[in-house]
């Protein structure tokens, strides 16, 4: 070996980093990859970078404190994180949600779902250096953000649960204001498609890129359309219904390969399936009170529970563990779906090209605030 | 402000030690961990993992609709194993792993495991009670979901995972001393002024110790 010529170019794997601080990786994730020329070989992700220890902070606050802190996770889609929240307490105290509260709070999820979706695909567009989809995004989630503002007061962290209801019915006019832009955003989806869905750039950077299969995805622990989009039938909302959910109609989109286009496809749909559900619940929202009723000082009796719902990323679970002595849980555990869902990113991104990187972190929709909380 | 006499505003001598952690009122001594109501017969799940690994499952519970299995560290994996391929079970998504910490009881920690099945739709959790520096097998080779999962464990707790691929702290730095979300650990630190200017820092903190005696 040692008479052996030395090779012209060094062919040694090559280590970089990539991140914390990198347009791409929608955050202050970092991902250190060892690569062979353009291919990755392996890669590390590190976390912690936004570590703000929210689980010991919301052990030290009250019941009702905590809704504001979950709204601090995945800050792109505060409400479904208040819905999780709210409806663990209130499965730990055995309390009753008026109709009327449950139709708002699917709808609020379900207008979360499109905030966080719109933001996803304006993100993960431009990353592939689709700009225009990106305005265009950004142009519909600001409507969303709208309609929050002027149902709570606020356009990012919206505090928009309580424990047992509500705290505010929808103002007047509201509802018309909703269906108006379920107009707009139907025919604006077809503009995202149109850009996106048949363009042979898009095609050739998502297709194939990230192919994970449906027992793979399971193992792994992904939820939420990352795993649909490896055809597991999977969704909350339909095999464990939560707030209003199996009082509507709406169909779960799967897909095909399990590759990153198809977690495009499956999002894409999933705007459609949203603006379905918030029509029914418009349609059928009943009267009545927006608040149960609830005991003045929050204190579940002893006791743990373990609650999960469909948020935009997968399945937010909530394990609290209540003392039955104090107003603020014993052990307050969330389980993130960002977090579960980059795991597998390792997986998906060997054998791939540096470009793809952006790509998968991308299609897997990860929010920082939510991986480190 | 700086009219009242404060005490030696800059004592170098004095080391700043770290604020001691607050005692725990009356820290209880474990989450109760109900067992079922006399007319809830289980469901077959469990009646499964008792029947087939006879003395595994020491105690069983059912608190709000979800049911616990409770077994011992040195049968989780089979447990697990079971739970994953039995065709009554097939519990094969590991939501999350996660832990609790007791202080005042003798093992200290639960680790809970929640499962769920694609296929049959249903939820099972599944915990083991450790001791400090008792070693958790991993089932990150039953549930490759779990791998990051149990190495928060291992940061937030210090739950002695043993058999782990890749056991490393996660969310906190490598080199960090001690596991935030025991019971122990105090919620809030020194702050960043300790590493900037310890004597300003030393000051303000006798400033507030002053304060509050009147």
């Amino acid at each position: 070996m040692a008479d052996a010529p030395r090779p012209m170019f060094d062919t040694d794997e090559l280590v970089i980093n990539m991140g914390p601080q990198h347009p791409s990786t929608h955050g202050v994730l970092r991902v250190v990859l060892r690569l062979d020329g353009e291919r990755v070989v392996d890669c590390d992700v590190v976390i912690g970078y936004l570590h703000r220890g929210i689980e010991k902070l919301c052990e030290n606050r009250d019941y009702t404190q905590i809704v504001l802190i979950t709204d601090r996770m995945d800050y792109v889609a505060a409400a479904t994180n208040n819905l999780g929240y709210v409806e663990t307490v209130e499965k730990l105290m055995g309390l009753e949600v008026p109709r009327r509260a449950k139709y708002i709070r699917t709808i609020l999820a379900e207008l979360q779902r499109i905030a966080s979706h719109a933001l996803w695909l304006a993100t993960h567009a431009i990353d592939l250096g689709a700009m225009t989809v990106f305005l265009y995004c950004f142009r519909e989630r600001e409507l969303v953000l709208d309609l929050f503002e002027e149902y709570c007061g606020a356009r990012l962290t919206y505090n928009a649960m309580r424990i047992g209801g509500l705290p505010f019915d929808l103002p007047p006019g509201w509802d018309g204001k909703v269906r108006a832009f379920c107009a707009i955003l139907e025919q604006k989806i077809v503009e995202y498609e149109v850009l996106l869905t048949h363009n042979r750039i898009w095609l050739e950077r998502t297709r194939g890129i990230g192919v994970i299969s449906g027992p793979d995805a399971v193992a792994i622990g992904l939820s939420g359309p990352p795993l649909r989009g490896s055809g597991v039938m999977r969704d909350i909302r339909k095999h464990e219904p939560y707030a209003a959910y199996d009082e509507f109609e709406f169909d779960v989109p799967l897909g095909l390969a399990g590759d990153t286009y198809d977690r495009y496809l499956i999002r894409i749909e999933e705007f459609y399936q949203s603006i379905r559900i918030i029509r029914q619940a418009l349609d059928g929202l009943p009267e009545g009170p927006i608040m149960g009723k609830v005991p003045r000082l929050i204190k579940p009796p002893a006791g743990e529970t373990y609650h999960a719902i469909e948020s935009p990323k997968g399945e937010i679970g909530y394990f609290i563990v209540a003392d039955g002595k104090s107003a603020s849980p014993y052990r307050f555990r969330v389980r993130p779906p960002s977090f579960c869902n980059l795991q597998a990113l390792r997986q998906l991104i060997r054998g791939h090209l540096v470009a793809d990187v952006v790509a998968l972190i991308g299609s897997i929709d990860v929010v920082l605030g939510e991986v480190d909380r | 402000m700086a009219d009242e006499p404060a005490p030696k505003p800059a004592a170098p001598a004095a080391r700043p030690a770290p604020k001691p952690a607050e005692p725990k009122v009356e820290a209880p001594a474990g989450p109760p961990d109900p067992p079922p109501p006399d007319g809830l017969a289980p469901p077959a799940i469990v009646t499964a993992v008792a029947e087939a690994l006879p003395g595994a499952v020491t105690q069983v519970s059912h608190w709000v609709g979800d049911w616990t299995v409770i077994t011992t560290p040195d049968r989780l994996v089979e447990v697990c194993r079971f739970l994953r391929d039995d065709p009554r079970a097939r519990l094969d998504f590991c939501s999350d792993v996660t832990a609790s910490d007791w202080p005042a009881r003798e093992r200290r920690f639960d680790v809970i495991y929640c499962l769920y099945s694609t296929s049959l739709c249903h939820r099972l959790r599944v915990k083991v009670r450790a001791g400090d520096g008792e070693p958790v097998p991993s089932v990150s080779d039953v549930w490759p979901a779990a791998n990051w999962l149990e190495r928060e464990v291992y940061d937030m707790f210090g739950v002695e995972i043993v058999n782990h691929p890749d056991r490393r702290r996660i969310l906190m730095p490598d080199q960090w001393q001690g596991h935030p979300q025991r019971k122990d650990y105090p919620l809030e630190g020194p702050g960043e002024l300790l590493l900037e200017d310890p004597i300003e820092w030393l000051r303000i903190r006798n400033q507030v110790a002053a304060t509050d005696i009147e």
